[in-house]
Protein backbone atom coordinates (compact mmCIF):
# COMPACT_ATOMS: atom_id res chain seq x y z
CA UNK A 1 0.00 0.00 0.00
CA UNK A 2 3.03 2.07 1.00
CA UNK A 3 4.59 1.58 -1.82
CA UNK A 4 2.20 1.98 -4.22
CA UNK A 5 1.19 5.23 -2.76
CA UNK A 6 4.85 6.41 -3.02
CA UNK A 7 5.14 4.89 -7.03
CA UNK A 8 1.66 6.77 -7.63
CA UNK A 9 3.41 10.07 -5.94
CA UNK A 10 6.58 9.31 -8.27
CA UNK A 11 4.18 9.38 -11.11
CA UNK A 12 2.21 12.08 -10.07
CA UNK A 13 5.48 14.12 -9.59
CA UNK A 14 6.83 13.48 -12.97
CA UNK A 15 3.46 14.54 -14.76
CA UNK A 16 3.42 17.91 -13.20
CA UNK A 17 7.60 18.27 -13.67
CA UNK A 18 6.72 17.32 -17.42
CA UNK A 19 3.58 20.02 -17.19
CA UNK A 20 5.59 22.56 -16.03
CA UNK A 21 7.94 22.22 -18.49
CA UNK A 22 5.65 21.72 -21.52
CA UNK A 23 4.01 25.08 -20.87
CA UNK A 24 6.50 26.91 -19.04
CA UNK A 25 6.10 29.61 -21.42
CA UNK A 26 2.05 29.91 -21.40
CA UNK A 27 2.38 30.02 -17.34
CA UNK A 28 5.37 32.82 -17.59
CA UNK A 29 2.95 34.63 -19.84
CA UNK A 30 0.28 34.46 -16.73
CA UNK A 31 2.15 35.16 -13.87
CA UNK A 32 3.62 38.34 -15.46
CA UNK A 33 0.18 39.56 -15.32
CA UNK A 34 -0.09 38.74 -11.45
CA UNK A 35 0.75 41.28 -8.69
CA UNK A 36 3.92 39.53 -7.51
CA UNK A 37 5.46 39.81 -10.68
CA UNK A 38 3.89 42.74 -12.24
CA UNK A 39 4.86 45.23 -9.29
CA UNK A 40 8.78 43.93 -8.60
CA UNK A 41 9.65 44.00 -12.58
CA UNK A 42 7.45 47.57 -13.63
CA UNK A 43 9.69 48.47 -16.27
CA UNK A 44 9.43 45.51 -19.09
CA UNK A 45 6.80 42.85 -19.22
CA UNK A 46 9.45 40.99 -20.82
CA UNK A 47 11.50 40.55 -17.81
CA UNK A 48 8.40 39.74 -15.62
CA UNK A 49 7.97 36.94 -18.07
CA UNK A 50 11.92 35.37 -18.34
CA UNK A 51 11.60 35.52 -14.38
CA UNK A 52 8.45 33.91 -13.98
CA UNK A 53 9.69 31.36 -16.88
CA UNK A 54 13.34 30.48 -14.53
CA UNK A 55 11.00 30.26 -11.71
CA UNK A 56 8.54 27.53 -13.59
CA UNK A 57 11.97 25.36 -14.68
CA UNK A 58 12.78 25.29 -10.84
CA UNK A 59 9.50 24.34 -9.68
CA UNK A 60 9.84 21.76 -12.98
CA UNK A 61 13.26 20.32 -11.61
CA UNK A 62 12.25 20.19 -7.66
CA UNK A 63 9.26 18.24 -8.92
CA UNK A 64 11.62 15.43 -11.13
CA UNK A 65 13.67 15.16 -7.75
CA UNK A 66 9.99 13.94 -6.01
CA UNK A 67 11.42 16.31 -3.14
CA UNK A 68 8.05 18.80 -2.77
CA UNK A 69 7.97 19.37 0.58
CA UNK A 70 11.39 19.71 1.19
CA UNK A 71 12.87 23.67 1.65
CA UNK A 72 16.16 22.79 0.81
CA UNK A 73 15.55 21.16 -2.54
CA UNK A 74 18.33 21.38 -5.18
CA UNK A 75 16.00 22.99 -7.43
CA UNK A 76 15.09 26.25 -5.73
CA UNK A 77 19.00 26.77 -4.89
CA UNK A 78 19.28 28.49 -8.57
CA UNK A 79 16.23 30.87 -7.78
CA UNK A 80 17.14 31.45 -4.32
CA UNK A 81 19.05 34.76 -5.09
CA UNK A 82 16.15 35.89 -7.99
CA UNK A 83 13.43 35.41 -5.16
CA UNK A 84 15.19 37.25 -2.27
CA UNK A 85 15.47 39.89 -4.79
CA UNK A 86 12.16 40.05 -5.37
CA UNK A 87 11.13 39.63 -2.08
CA UNK A 88 13.35 42.34 -0.87
CA UNK A 89 11.90 44.40 -3.49
CA UNK A 90 8.55 44.19 -2.22
CA UNK A 91 9.24 44.63 1.44
CA UNK A 92 11.41 47.77 1.00
CA UNK A 93 8.24 49.06 -1.39
CA UNK A 94 6.29 48.48 2.40
CA UNK A 95 4.39 44.99 1.80
CA UNK A 96 3.99 43.06 4.71
CA UNK A 97 5.14 39.38 4.67
CA UNK A 98 1.85 38.21 4.91
CA UNK A 99 0.58 40.31 1.41
CA UNK A 100 3.92 38.86 -0.17
CA UNK A 101 2.61 35.64 1.04
CA UNK A 102 -0.73 35.96 -0.27
CA UNK A 103 0.61 37.29 -3.80
CA UNK A 104 2.61 33.87 -3.97
CA UNK A 105 -1.02 32.15 -3.47
CA UNK A 106 -2.52 34.15 -6.01
CA UNK A 107 -0.20 32.47 -8.61
CA UNK A 108 -1.66 28.90 -7.89
CA UNK A 109 -5.38 29.31 -9.56
CA UNK A 110 -3.93 29.86 -12.96
CA UNK A 111 -1.46 27.15 -13.09
CA UNK A 112 -3.94 25.02 -11.69
CA UNK A 113 -6.58 25.77 -14.07
CA UNK A 114 -4.06 25.25 -16.65
CA UNK A 115 -3.09 21.56 -15.23
CA UNK A 116 -6.79 20.85 -15.29
CA UNK A 117 -7.21 21.75 -18.86
CA UNK A 118 -4.39 20.17 -19.89
CA UNK A 119 -4.90 16.52 -18.35
CA UNK A 120 -8.62 16.46 -19.42
CA UNK A 121 -7.30 16.93 -22.94
CA UNK A 122 -4.37 14.48 -22.85
CA UNK A 123 -6.18 11.30 -21.18
CA UNK A 124 -9.35 10.85 -18.83
CA UNK A 125 -6.95 10.07 -16.06
CA UNK A 126 -8.74 11.53 -12.68
CA UNK A 127 -6.74 14.89 -12.72
CA UNK A 128 -7.28 15.05 -8.62
CA UNK A 129 -3.86 13.40 -6.91
CA UNK A 130 -1.71 15.70 -9.92
CA UNK A 131 -3.59 19.21 -8.77
CA UNK A 132 -2.54 18.22 -4.90
CA UNK A 133 0.68 17.89 -6.03
CA UNK A 134 1.20 20.80 -7.73
CA UNK A 135 -0.83 22.44 -4.77
CA UNK A 136 1.58 20.94 -2.65
CA UNK A 137 4.14 22.14 -4.56
CA UNK A 138 3.01 25.40 -4.65
CA UNK A 139 2.69 26.11 -1.15
CA UNK A 140 6.79 24.70 -0.46
CA UNK A 141 6.94 27.81 -2.91
CA UNK A 142 4.83 30.39 -0.95
CA UNK A 143 6.85 29.21 2.51
CA UNK A 144 10.42 29.41 0.46
CA UNK A 145 9.32 32.74 -0.70
CA UNK A 146 8.31 33.78 3.28
CA UNK A 147 10.83 32.16 4.73
CA UNK A 148 13.51 34.13 2.30
CA UNK A 149 11.62 37.56 2.58
CA UNK A 150 11.39 37.23 6.17
CA UNK A 151 15.65 36.45 6.52
CA UNK A 152 16.54 39.07 4.34
CA UNK A 153 14.38 41.67 6.92
CA UNK A 154 16.58 39.64 9.41
CA UNK A 155 19.52 40.63 7.92
CA UNK A 156 19.14 44.31 7.49
CA UNK A 157 17.74 44.47 11.21
CA UNK A 158 20.67 42.83 12.63
CA UNK A 159 23.06 44.84 10.51
CA UNK A 160 21.43 48.27 11.93
CA UNK A 161 21.45 47.42 15.21
CA UNK A 162 25.17 46.75 15.04
CA UNK A 163 25.76 50.36 13.07
CA UNK A 164 23.18 51.83 15.64
CA UNK A 165 25.32 50.22 18.89
CA UNK A 166 28.63 50.96 17.12
CA UNK A 167 27.56 55.03 16.16
CA UNK A 168 26.01 55.61 19.50
CA UNK A 169 28.28 55.63 22.07
CA UNK A 170 31.81 56.90 20.94
CA UNK A 171 33.60 57.95 24.14
CA UNK A 172 35.60 61.37 23.30
CA UNK A 173 38.95 62.45 25.04
CA UNK A 174 38.61 66.49 24.96
CA UNK A 175 41.78 67.42 27.33
CA UNK A 176 44.17 65.01 29.29
CA UNK A 177 41.96 63.85 32.22
CA UNK A 178 38.58 65.03 30.75
CA UNK A 179 36.35 62.65 28.43
CA UNK A 180 32.94 63.56 27.13
CA UNK A 181 30.12 60.97 25.29
CA UNK A 182 27.50 63.19 23.22
CA UNK A 183 24.61 61.27 23.75
CA UNK A 184 22.32 60.92 20.15
CA UNK A 185 18.87 59.54 19.65
CA UNK A 186 16.73 57.70 21.92
CA UNK A 187 17.71 56.14 24.80
CA UNK A 188 16.29 52.60 26.07
CA UNK A 189 18.16 50.49 28.49
CA UNK A 190 20.13 48.42 26.37
CA UNK A 191 22.25 51.27 25.26
CA UNK A 192 21.79 53.77 28.21
CA UNK A 193 23.87 50.15 29.39
CA UNK A 194 26.17 50.61 26.98
CA UNK A 195 26.71 54.30 27.17
CA UNK A 196 27.06 53.49 31.05
CA UNK A 197 29.93 50.88 30.58
CA UNK A 198 31.77 52.81 27.55
CA UNK A 199 32.01 55.79 30.07
CA UNK A 200 33.11 54.35 33.16
CA UNK A 201 36.09 51.78 30.98
CA UNK A 202 37.01 55.68 29.52
CA UNK A 203 37.33 56.54 33.19
CA UNK A 204 39.59 54.03 34.09
CA UNK A 205 41.84 53.69 30.73
CA UNK A 206 42.65 57.62 30.49
CA UNK A 207 42.57 58.31 34.08
CA UNK A 208 39.82 61.00 33.66
CA UNK A 209 38.83 62.86 36.44
CA UNK A 210 35.54 64.48 34.50
CA UNK A 211 33.01 63.06 32.48
CA UNK A 212 30.98 64.92 30.64
CA UNK A 213 27.34 63.79 29.74
CA UNK A 214 26.00 65.99 26.29
CA UNK A 215 22.70 65.42 25.90
CA UNK A 216 22.00 67.97 23.08
CA UNK A 217 21.22 65.49 20.33
CA UNK A 218 18.31 63.38 22.83
CA UNK A 219 14.86 64.03 22.01
CA UNK A 220 13.15 63.46 24.79
CA UNK A 221 14.10 62.55 28.08
CA UNK A 222 11.48 60.64 30.38
CA UNK A 223 11.98 59.28 34.00
CA UNK A 224 13.65 56.29 32.63
CA UNK A 225 16.50 58.42 30.76
CA UNK A 226 16.45 60.49 33.72
CA UNK A 227 17.01 57.77 36.17
CA UNK A 228 20.07 56.36 33.68
CA UNK A 229 21.82 59.67 33.73
CA UNK A 230 21.34 59.85 37.77
CA UNK A 231 22.73 56.26 37.78
CA UNK A 232 25.80 57.37 35.45
CA UNK A 233 26.42 59.97 37.48
CA UNK A 234 26.93 58.10 40.63
CA UNK A 235 28.49 55.50 39.04
CA UNK A 236 31.34 57.60 37.88
CA UNK A 237 31.27 59.71 41.24
CA UNK A 238 31.96 56.04 43.12
CA UNK A 239 35.19 55.77 40.80
CA UNK A 240 36.15 58.97 41.84
CA UNK A 241 35.46 61.20 38.56
CA UNK A 242 33.00 64.26 38.53
CA UNK A 243 30.58 64.15 36.12
CA UNK A 244 28.61 66.77 34.08
CA UNK A 245 25.31 67.15 32.40
CA UNK A 246 25.06 69.39 29.24
CA UNK A 247 22.92 70.26 26.73
CA UNK A 248 20.07 70.15 28.80
CA UNK A 249 17.30 72.53 26.57
CA UNK A 250 14.41 73.90 27.70
CA UNK A 251 11.96 71.53 27.08
CA UNK A 252 13.59 68.82 28.41
CA UNK A 253 14.42 70.77 31.82
CA UNK A 254 10.85 71.54 31.65
CA UNK A 255 9.51 68.00 31.32
CA UNK A 256 12.31 66.68 34.01
CA UNK A 257 11.31 70.03 36.38
CA UNK A 258 7.18 67.97 35.97
CA UNK A 259 8.28 64.74 36.22
CA UNK A 260 9.55 65.66 39.67
CA UNK A 261 13.12 64.54 39.17
CA UNK A 262 15.74 65.78 41.37
CA UNK A 263 19.11 66.36 39.64
CA UNK A 264 20.41 68.89 42.59
CA UNK A 265 23.52 66.49 43.24
CA UNK A 266 24.37 66.46 39.56
CA UNK A 267 26.27 69.80 38.18
CA UNK A 268 24.33 71.00 35.03
CA UNK A 269 25.69 73.17 32.00
CA UNK A 270 23.76 74.65 29.32
CA UNK A 271 26.40 73.44 26.65
CA UNK A 272 29.06 71.14 25.98
CA UNK A 273 31.24 73.79 25.81
CA UNK A 274 30.64 75.38 29.20
CA UNK A 275 31.12 71.69 31.02
CA UNK A 276 34.66 72.10 29.25
CA UNK A 277 35.24 75.07 30.52
CA UNK A 278 34.30 74.31 33.91
CA UNK A 279 36.12 70.47 34.18
CA UNK A 280 39.26 72.97 32.76
CA UNK A 281 38.57 75.54 35.65
CA UNK A 282 38.59 72.85 38.00
CA UNK A 283 41.54 71.27 36.64
CA UNK A 284 43.13 74.46 37.14
CA UNK A 285 43.63 75.35 33.32
CA UNK A 286 43.35 79.02 32.01
CA UNK A 287 42.58 79.71 28.85
CA UNK A 288 44.11 83.19 28.10
CA UNK A 289 43.46 85.27 25.37
CA UNK A 290 46.69 86.08 23.56
CA UNK A 291 45.74 89.39 22.22
CA UNK A 292 44.08 90.87 25.93
CA UNK A 293 45.98 88.58 28.01
CA UNK A 294 42.34 88.15 29.70
CA UNK A 295 41.35 84.35 30.83
CA UNK A 296 39.03 82.72 28.89
CA UNK A 297 35.09 81.94 30.70
CA UNK A 298 35.62 80.15 34.23
CA UNK B 1 51.77 45.00 61.03
CA UNK B 2 51.33 41.99 58.63
CA UNK B 3 52.01 43.01 54.72
CA UNK B 4 49.91 40.24 52.98
CA UNK B 5 46.90 37.58 53.32
CA UNK B 6 48.37 34.78 55.44
CA UNK B 7 46.85 32.13 53.34
CA UNK B 8 43.64 31.45 51.74
CA UNK B 9 41.30 30.98 54.18
CA UNK B 10 42.36 34.05 55.87
CA UNK B 11 40.58 36.55 57.08
CA UNK B 12 42.88 39.39 57.77
CA UNK B 13 43.31 42.62 55.53
CA UNK B 14 46.74 44.44 55.92
CA UNK B 15 46.07 48.12 57.39
CA UNK B 16 49.44 50.19 56.23
CA UNK B 17 50.01 53.83 58.38
CA UNK B 18 51.52 55.77 55.79
CA UNK B 19 52.43 59.35 57.89
CA UNK B 20 48.74 60.69 58.58
CA UNK B 21 46.84 58.43 56.41
CA UNK B 22 45.87 54.63 56.68
CA UNK B 23 46.18 52.51 53.62
CA UNK B 24 43.72 49.66 53.79
CA UNK B 25 44.54 47.45 50.04
CA UNK B 26 41.49 45.41 49.21
CA UNK B 27 42.06 42.22 46.98
CA UNK B 28 40.14 39.77 45.24
CA UNK B 29 36.98 38.53 46.71
CA UNK B 30 36.39 40.02 50.38
CA UNK B 31 34.04 37.11 51.91
CA UNK B 32 31.77 38.88 54.49
CA UNK B 33 33.54 37.68 57.51
CA UNK B 34 36.72 39.53 56.14
CA UNK B 35 34.81 42.45 55.42
CA UNK B 36 33.08 42.82 59.10
CA UNK B 37 36.99 42.00 60.09
CA UNK B 38 38.15 44.35 58.26
CA UNK B 39 35.46 47.21 59.28
CA UNK B 40 36.60 46.54 63.22
CA UNK B 41 40.41 46.65 62.06
CA UNK B 42 39.87 50.25 60.54
CA UNK B 43 37.73 51.47 63.80
CA UNK B 44 40.62 50.12 66.06
CA UNK B 45 43.42 51.78 63.91
CA UNK B 46 41.66 55.01 63.71
CA UNK B 47 41.32 55.04 67.57
CA UNK B 48 44.17 54.02 68.54
CA UNK B 49 46.40 55.96 66.20
CA UNK B 50 44.80 59.02 65.93
CA UNK B 51 45.25 58.79 62.12
CA UNK B 52 43.51 61.77 60.19
CA UNK B 53 42.31 60.00 57.10
CA UNK B 54 41.80 56.54 55.48
CA UNK B 55 42.74 55.29 52.37
CA UNK B 56 40.42 52.07 51.03
CA UNK B 57 41.86 50.98 47.36
CA UNK B 58 39.74 49.05 46.14
CA UNK B 59 41.13 48.49 42.74
CA UNK B 60 41.29 44.57 43.10
CA UNK B 61 38.04 44.28 43.74
CA UNK B 62 36.26 42.91 40.62
CA UNK B 63 33.20 42.21 42.33
CA UNK B 64 31.02 43.10 45.20
CA UNK B 65 27.15 42.40 46.80
CA UNK B 66 24.89 44.45 48.92
CA UNK B 67 26.84 43.26 51.99
CA UNK B 68 29.83 44.16 50.71
CA UNK B 69 27.99 47.67 49.69
CA UNK B 70 26.80 48.34 53.23
CA UNK B 71 30.09 47.58 54.67
CA UNK B 72 31.80 50.04 52.59
CA UNK B 73 29.41 52.47 53.21
CA UNK B 74 29.51 51.86 57.20
CA UNK B 75 33.34 52.18 57.17
CA UNK B 76 33.03 55.55 56.14
CA UNK B 77 30.21 56.34 58.62
CA UNK B 78 32.48 55.13 61.21
CA UNK B 79 35.88 57.12 60.11
CA UNK B 80 33.45 59.92 60.12
CA UNK B 81 32.82 59.57 63.93
CA UNK B 82 36.19 59.18 64.73
CA UNK B 83 37.27 62.36 62.98
CA UNK B 84 39.24 60.75 60.60
CA UNK B 85 38.18 61.12 55.97
CA UNK B 86 37.78 58.13 54.63
CA UNK B 87 38.26 58.33 50.32
CA UNK B 88 37.94 54.91 48.26
CA UNK B 89 40.30 54.66 45.40
CA UNK B 90 40.09 53.00 42.32
CA UNK B 91 36.81 51.34 41.88
CA UNK B 92 35.92 49.24 39.07
CA UNK B 93 33.45 50.08 36.57
CA UNK B 94 31.63 46.61 37.19
CA UNK B 95 31.58 47.47 40.83
CA UNK B 96 30.63 51.17 40.47
CA UNK B 97 27.62 49.61 38.53
CA UNK B 98 26.36 47.24 40.62
CA UNK B 99 26.64 49.29 43.83
CA UNK B 100 24.22 52.08 41.71
CA UNK B 101 21.78 49.57 40.68
CA UNK B 102 21.85 47.96 44.54
CA UNK B 103 21.38 52.33 45.19
CA UNK B 104 24.11 52.28 47.08
CA UNK B 105 24.96 55.27 46.11
CA UNK B 106 27.38 56.50 49.00
CA UNK B 107 26.42 60.02 49.27
CA UNK B 108 29.05 60.98 52.28
CA UNK B 109 31.57 59.02 50.77
CA UNK B 110 34.79 60.98 48.73
CA UNK B 111 36.31 58.72 45.72
CA UNK B 112 39.60 58.93 43.85
CA UNK B 113 40.58 57.46 40.76
CA UNK B 114 43.76 55.82 42.14
CA UNK B 115 45.62 55.71 45.35
CA UNK B 116 47.84 59.06 44.49
CA UNK B 117 44.70 60.77 43.16
CA UNK B 118 43.28 59.90 47.13
CA UNK B 119 46.60 60.87 48.75
CA UNK B 120 47.03 64.03 46.74
CA UNK B 121 42.99 65.05 47.81
CA UNK B 122 43.93 64.56 51.23
CA UNK B 123 47.14 66.49 51.62
CA UNK B 124 47.15 70.51 52.64
CA UNK B 125 47.43 71.99 49.48
CA UNK B 126 49.95 74.31 50.88
CA UNK B 127 52.40 71.14 52.10
CA UNK B 128 55.80 70.97 50.07
CA UNK B 129 55.99 67.52 50.97
CA UNK B 130 52.46 66.49 50.13
CA UNK B 131 52.48 62.07 50.49
CA UNK B 132 51.29 61.73 46.42
CA UNK B 133 54.93 62.43 46.19
CA UNK B 134 55.21 59.33 47.27
CA UNK B 135 57.83 60.06 49.95
CA UNK B 136 57.51 60.89 53.38
CA UNK B 137 60.25 62.13 55.83
CA UNK B 138 60.54 61.30 59.02
CA UNK B 139 62.62 63.73 61.02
Amino acid sequence: MTDQSTANRGTSTRIISDFLQRRREQIAQRWADEALFRTVFTVSRDEAAEAAGSLVEALASVALSGRIEDLRAPGFTGVREQLTRMAGSRARGGAAPSQIADEVAALRPSITDLLITDLAGSDGEASGPHVITLTVLMGTLRLFVMETALSAGEEIIDRQRVQLLEVATPVIKLWSGIVAVPLIGTLDSARSQVVMESLLEAIVDQQAKFAILDITGVPTVDSLVAQHLMKTVAAARLMGAECIVSGIRPAIAQTIVHLGIDLGSVITRASLADALAYALHQEGAVIVDRATGAGGPR
Amino acid sequence: MSWGLEGPVSTHVPVLRIGDVLLVTLQGELHDKAAEQLQQDIGEAVAGSSAGAVVIDVSGVEIVDSFLGRVFAEIAANAKLLAAATVVAGMRPAVAITLVELGLTLPGLRTALDVQEALRMLAPPSSPLSPGQGRQENA
